[in-house]
């Protein structure tokens, strides 16, 4: 029975249906559970989430990164499948705690200040949630004060900046400025995105890397995690 | 069911109604008031007895006559025409139904070129970083053969925007001779496409060879004239306003055995017509039209393309300027002159100056390939391979042209806007607006796999490198290992009893 | 008076006018004589051939290929000039041997067997009149037997040979054939030109050179005349 669950959750993470309503790849799994309703179900049956993570979301989400890299899938499936994942993972997170197992770490993602263009921001946010990371997302046109405090509240290993504008893209500088002068700097990994900026702009304003897209994100991260 | 082809539902025409009245008016006068020249007896006879003003040139070294021809004639022909002309196939779901009223576009190889193009990929080491090898493609030219041209139809075969099949290769193997050519050609051309070919005559000897295979293909003499799974098309006009000997006697014996052929006039503007656009119109549907009419004449009803090959002259060379932009604008008004007569159109795009595949060649074939295609022409023979002013033959051109073509047939569906299709997206709209990301990426998971989001290019690099050539040869060699479904075993054996000439190698069932 | 007409003649062949009747690249000189009236002029007036020729002539056309090198002039141009040359050169040509010049070469040019394309063959036929040679058309769709007795005929020294189709290049090859056969072949320098033909294949049926288009049929008999 709970084998049975936890390879139905591995589908449907390949197939990217969070809820019973979505459509996955697979026309016959229409209204059949979906991740969200199959791990509360299995959370119901007692299975550990350590299993769930391991067993279902984790192996599925490989398969799907598997068929991306073969052109078999496209950003569009790997996006569904990571948002069911991370929904999996909200679910499960209180649990975890609990049970003493170590997220990924906390990432603090936001788009600066004077810039309202989200999407990259939120593709980043999505697959790094499906990667297993705990994402805060402050949203858009986030100013240094705000993020300096929800750094300081949060404590994350990580701080992604998004800027899609060449007007905007200098305000990275001042918040990277700002987190030295409040002494946060070295307490935090800074990570830039956008269409703006580059690996050359990075290393001037002294953030911790480029990531060209949510891919690259996830690469810079495991580095991270394995240094 | 027939090949579908794309339906230009807008064409792009240039000239006014009024514009192409004045055409036709002009070129009637030419033929009535001129006349052209004739080098063949029996045209001018068959021209002579309907009623034609027919007189002997004196002081020509070789025989010719003077015709004028009579607007009546020029009607009636228009007339007796079909408006389909339906080109079979040995399968018959590659048959192509080409109706003069209807823009609908079907792409075809062509042109008999004497060279085929070799393609080598030697790797290169960069000098400023030993560590980078980049591949770059080196052309061997060389002398086409009957393997080539296999090989050529064979792969045709597997590109799935060519609907139709003009041999590519003129083979010139030690053992091919006048006697033998023609039967080899087609069945080279037959044995390893299953889609509709055309071919020119070398040798009007041929012929019933030829059609004899045709109908053992076909499975007997109706079946062929119901499927004419081959065609052939013939330049019997010589500009400005010359029959041609032989090719005129070919035109008449193949419009005798009732089998479609194209009406074909390559007028060069600047020597062997005007250089201005409506000199070389006139004087091109003047041409057809006389060619169109002698086959009537021949056989009432016979199936006939209106075809046009108009060209610009090189200013340096005086050679043909295939990429010149006026040589898209003579195409684009001579589908326009087709349509007006309810005939369809042969027609050429994608032809080019330079002699190797690269930018070049991409911009010159891109330029006519979209423009000419828009004009909607029913049977557009674009040059898939070709190089040089149609003399060279490249297969990997070939395969890069497939995938631009796969770009305009995408590009050219219809737009798909009814009311049920805004009811759906304006729920989606309120939808996604109503969610804090506002993204509407999970709508295009539903549709992303059923045909109708277009496909990147397939010869997309990654990173910062072009590796379009390298790409795309790996696809070439994928479709020619791909096998093809040639004639059974028995209707070869029926073939080979029957037709004489037939090269021994060419039988894919031999030793078996 | 005699300079002054030859600067006429020249004027008026980098302009490529034949006759008083055709314009040149300026506006407003028709009417006013064209090349071969001032060369009846010329010879009317007893100026010196030799220098009609090589100052009037010869030293334009230079100016006209220059000015088609650099991109100043196309090949309508260039044949205008070359076309005036030549119908100067045909008045010329029986005062010649009186001025003790020695006329280029004749050239017999014709389209093969089974092939009726002629522009290539009669644009090359204008550039190499213009060129100063004595050039003898005998057609198209012309049989190999009937080339024969034209060079046994004639004598040529050169022999153009022009196709234009896949199809029908391989009557070069019987051409050639059946001059060697008649034992003339080596009475003449054989050159051939058209769309299908190229160098390796003037090699492999033992013609003596290939021309990729008229100007470079005009080098290749230079070339030829200059290894005599």
């Amino acid at each position: 029975m709970t084998e049975d669950l936890l390879v139905k959750i591995k589908e449907n993470v390949i197939q990217g249906r969070k809820t019973k309503d979505d459509m996955g790849i697979d026309e016959s799994l229409s209204g059949t559970p979906g991740v969200l309703e199959l791990t509360e179900s299995a959370i119901s049956d007692s299975v550990s989430p350590d299993s769930i993570i391991i067993e279902a979301l984790t192996p599925g989400m490989e398969i799907v990164g598997e068929k991306y890299s073969k052109k078999e899938y496209f950003i569009p499936d790997m996006l569904a499948s990571a948002d069911a994942v991370g929904a999996a993972m909200d679910v499960l997170k209180p649990l975890l705690e609990k049970s003493n197992v170590e997220t990924k770490g906390k990432f603090v993602i936001a788009t600066v200040k004077g810039d309202i263009h989200d999407i990259g921001k939120n593709i980043v946010a999505i697959l790094l949630k499906g990667a297993g990371y705990q994402v805060i997302d402050i949203g858009t046109d986030a100013s240094e004060d705000k993020i300096v405090d929800v750094i300081r509240q949060e404590n994350p290993e990580y701080l992604g900046l998004s800027a899609l504008l060449t007007t905007t893209m200098k305000e990275m500088d001042t918040i990277i400025k700002a987190l030295k002068e409040n002494k946060l700097r070295d307490k935090v990994k800074v990570l830039i995105g956008g269409a703006a900026v580059s690996d050359e702009y990075a290393r001037e304003i002294g953030a911790d890397a480029f990531c060209a897209d949510g891919f690259e994100a996830i690469k810079v991260l495991e580095k991270c995690q394995a240094a | 069911m027939p090949r579908e082809g794309i339906l230009i539902e807008k064409p792009l025409e240039r000239l006014s109604c009024e514009q192409v009245q004045q055409i036709h008016d002009a070129s009637i006068e030419i033929l009535n008031n001129l006349g052209l020249l004739c080098f063949n007896k029996n045209a001018a006879k068959i021209y002579q007895g309907s009623g034609a003003a027919v007189s002997k040139v004196s002081g020509s070294n070789i025989p010719c006559w003077h015709i004028k021809i009579p607007e009546k004639l020029v009607t009636a022909a228009l007339d007796s025409a079909p408006c389909t002309v339906t080109l079979g196939a040995r399968n018959p779901d590659n048959a192509l139904v080409m109706r003069g009223d209807e823009p609908r576009v079907y792409f075809i190889t062509g042109s008999e070129t004497n060279t085929w193009l070799d393609v080598d990929f030697p790797t290169y080491v960069s000098k400023a970083d030993p560590k980078k090898e980049i591949k770059i493609p080196e052309f061997k030219p060389r002398r086409g053969t009957v393997a080539d041209l296999c090989d050529s139809a064979h792969v045709c075969e597997h590109l799935e925007t060519v609907d139709g099949y003009i041999r590519t290769v003129n083979i010139q193997d030690k053992d091919i001779n006048e006697d033998n050519k023609d039967v080899n050609k087609y069945f080279a051309c037959l044995n390893n496409t299953t889609k509709h070919v055309m071919s020119g005559l070398t040798n009007l000897k041929q012929l019933d060879d030829v059609v004899k295979m045709a109908e053992i293909i076909a499975g007997g003499r109706d079946n062929l004239k119901n499927n004419p799974l081959i065609s052939f098309i013939t330049c019997l006009v010589k500009s400005p306003l010359q029959f041609v000997d032989d090719t005129t006697e070919t035109f008449m014996e193949v419009c005798k055995r009732g089998l479609p052929i194209v009406v074909s006039s390559s007028p060069q503007a600047g020597t062997s017509a005007p250089i201005k656009e409506a000199g070389i119109l006139a004087q091109i549907n003047a041409e057809v039209l006389a060619g169109i009419t002698l086959g009537q004449l021949v056989n009432k009803g016979t199936p006939v393309l209106y075809g046009t090959v108009p060209v610009r002259a090189r200013m340096d060379t005086l050679g043909d300027s295939y990429g010149s932009v006026e040589t898209s604008q003579y195409n684009i008004d001579c589908a326009q002159m087709a349509r007006f007569y309810s005939l369809p159109n042969y027609s050429t795009s994608g032809v080019c100056d330079v002699k190797i595949p690269g930018q070049q060649s991409s911009i010159e074939r891109l330029f006519s390939d979209i423009l000419v295609t828009l004009s909607g022409p029913q049977f557009l023979h674009c040059a898939f391979g070709l190089l040089d002013c149609n003399s060279v033959f490249c297969l990997l051109q070939a395969v890069l042209d497939n995938a631009h073509f796969k770009m305009i047939k995408f590009f050219l569906k219809s737009p798909g806007i009814n009311e049920q299709e805004l009811e759906t997206v304006k729920k989606q709209i309120r939808d996604v607006v109503a969610t804090p990301q506002k993204m509407f990426i999970n709508y295009i998971r539903p549709v992303m796999r059923t045909g109708e989001i277009s496909p990147p290019y397939p010869f997309e690099g990654e990173g910062d490198s072009d590796s379009v050539f390298a790409l795309a040869n790996g696809h070439l060699q994928e479709l020619l290992a791909k096998p093809v479904e040639h004639i059974d075993r028995a209707t070869t054996a029926k073939i080979y009893r029957e037709i004489p000439g037939l090269l021994p190698r060419l039988n894919v069932y031999k030793g078996g | 008076m005699s300079s002054n007409i030859i600067e006429l003649i020249r004027e008026n062949v980098i302009q490529g006018r034949v006759t008083k009747d055709d314009e040149g690249i300026e506006e407003g000189m028709a009417g006013q004589p064209g090349v071969t009236e001032l060369v009846e002029e010329a010879l009317a007036s007893g100026a010196d051939v030799s220098e009609v020729i090589s100052k009037g002539l010869t030293a334009s056309m230079e100016v006209v290929g220059q000015k088609f090198e650099t991109g100043e002039y196309f090949i309508p141009d260039m044949l205008a000039s070359a076309e005036a040359v030549g119908a100067a050169m045909e008045i010329l040509k029986p005062h010649l041997q009186k001025s003790g010049i020695k006329p280029k070469g004749k050239i017999l040019i014709a389209t093969v067997k089974g092939d009726i394309h002629d522009i290539g063959k009669n644009i090359v036929i204008i550039l190499l009149r213009g060129a100063g040679y004595q050039v003898k058309d005998i057609g198209n769709n012309i049989e190999a037997k009937d080339i024969v007795k034209a060079v046994r005929e004639e004598k040529p020294d050169y022999l153009g040979l022009s196709a234009l189709l896949t199809s029908t290049m391989v009557s070069m090859e019987d051409t050639i054939q059946a001059l060697e056969e008649s034992g003339l072949r080596d009475k003449v320098k054989i050159i051939i030109g058209g769309a299908p033909v190229s160098e390796e294949y003037a090699r492999e049926i033992g013609a003596d050179g290939y021309g990729a288009d008229g100007f470079h049929a005009v080098s290749v008999i230079e070339a030829l005349n200059d290894s005599e």
